[in-house]
């Protein structure tokens, strides 16, 4: 059954020694509890330049997801794992398209808008 | 020669278009990667709508002023805790210890019943001090963006119930280690989510 399994590729989040597996699962809870603490400490300092402060988070963010994709997923770029990270892949070029192109076409709209009161001025 | 080094010295000779279809517990797990991604892709667009009308309060209370951080900090411990403690049963589940699926898939239950309590309260205040979603779109926008998540948290609790209640029926069986896989995934699935949740809704509020 293992050597079926480990011929043909491997789902997300198998992992095949269970020695190992509850360090994993333990190194992974380490940096995601640092890096938590790091964002809730980031929000509210002093000490970063204020306008840098959404990057930091946005970085700490994608850490703290990478950390659980490879720590709690058992995604990796093993040669087994190539499906999943071709999905993983197009998922999240789907996710940048969603938000950004949003964020992007809507502050576009809103910067082309007449202000509310002419509007309404024009109406009369 | 080990089982391992076995199945790398197949895999090198037979390409892997030849071997005939995969094992139901690789194609299962692949399946369930793709619905979780599809389920991600629903909550970037959430996400996004949230991004576009957090700053619409039309009058009313601002992100900044509603959020408690140490709050959302002890949610964010919970969760966490819990996906551990559910990838710790899914290692118990597949070396066949039952005391030990059943006591850590308890503590991952009761970990997500306490988030998910933390949530509610956290809504049924801002509901009585008049914040509620039709207040304004930002309002709109948080509870249906933070609502979708606990409603995920809420159904990934029922789906353990059936699992445990399954364990408890059918024993150890490869269907209901492959069902237990995937509640595994989910559940991980959804803490990756809350990582964007408490950074954009809630550090991101100023």
């Amino acid at each position: 059954m293992s050597t079926e399994i480990e011929a043909q590729g491997k789902s997300p989040g198998a992992h095949v020694h269970t020695q190992g597996a509850h360090r994993s699962y333990l190194i992974g809870l380490g940096y995601a509890v640092v890096l938590t603490l790091a964002s809730f400490w980031a929000s509210s300092t002093d000490l970063v330049y204020p306008p840098g402060i959404p990057i930091l988070l946005g970085v700490l963010a994608i850490a703290q997801m990478g950390i659980h994709l490879v720590f709690f997923l058992h995604i990796s770029s093993a040669p087994d794992q190539s499906n999943n990270i071709l999905a993983l892949a197009f998922g999240i070029f789907v996710v940048g398209l969603l938000v950004f192109g949003s964020m992007i076409i809507m502050a576009n709209l809103n910067h082309n808008m007449m202000p509310m009161d002419r509007l309404l001025q024009m109406q009369r | 020669m080990s089982a391992t080094e076995q199945a790398l010295v197949t895999a090198d000779a037979v390409p892997l278009s030849l071997q005939g279809p995969a094992p139901k517990r690789v194609v299962a797990g692949y399946g369930f990667w793709l619905f979780l991604l599809s389920d991600i892709v629903i909550f970037a667009a959430l996400f996004a709508a949230y991004a576009v009308l957090s700053g619409e309060t039309a009058g009313g209370p601002t992100a900044a002023s509603l959020f408690d951080k140490q709050h959302v900090l002890i949610e964010t411990a919970c969760l966490l805790a819990s996906s551990v403690t559910c990838g710790f049963g899914s290692l118990a589940m597949q070396s066949g210890e039952r005391t030990s699926t059943y006591f850590w898939m308890t503590i991952t239950f009761i970990l997500g019943v306490a988030f998910l309590s933390l949530e509610v309260s956290e809504f049924a205040h801002m509901l009585s001090i008049g914040a509620g979603p039709s207040r304004s779109a930002f309002l709109s926008a948080f509870f249906t963006l933070v609502g979708t998540h606990g409603l995920h948290v809420t159904l990934g609790l029922c789906w353990l119930i059936v699992m445990l209640l399954q364990v408890a029926t059918l024993g150890f069986q490869p269907m209901v280690s492959r069902r237990f896989f995937c509640f595994g995934l989910f559940w991980h699935a959804l803490d990756i989510v809350w990582v964007g949740v408490f950074t954009i809704v809630y550090l991101g509020a100023h």
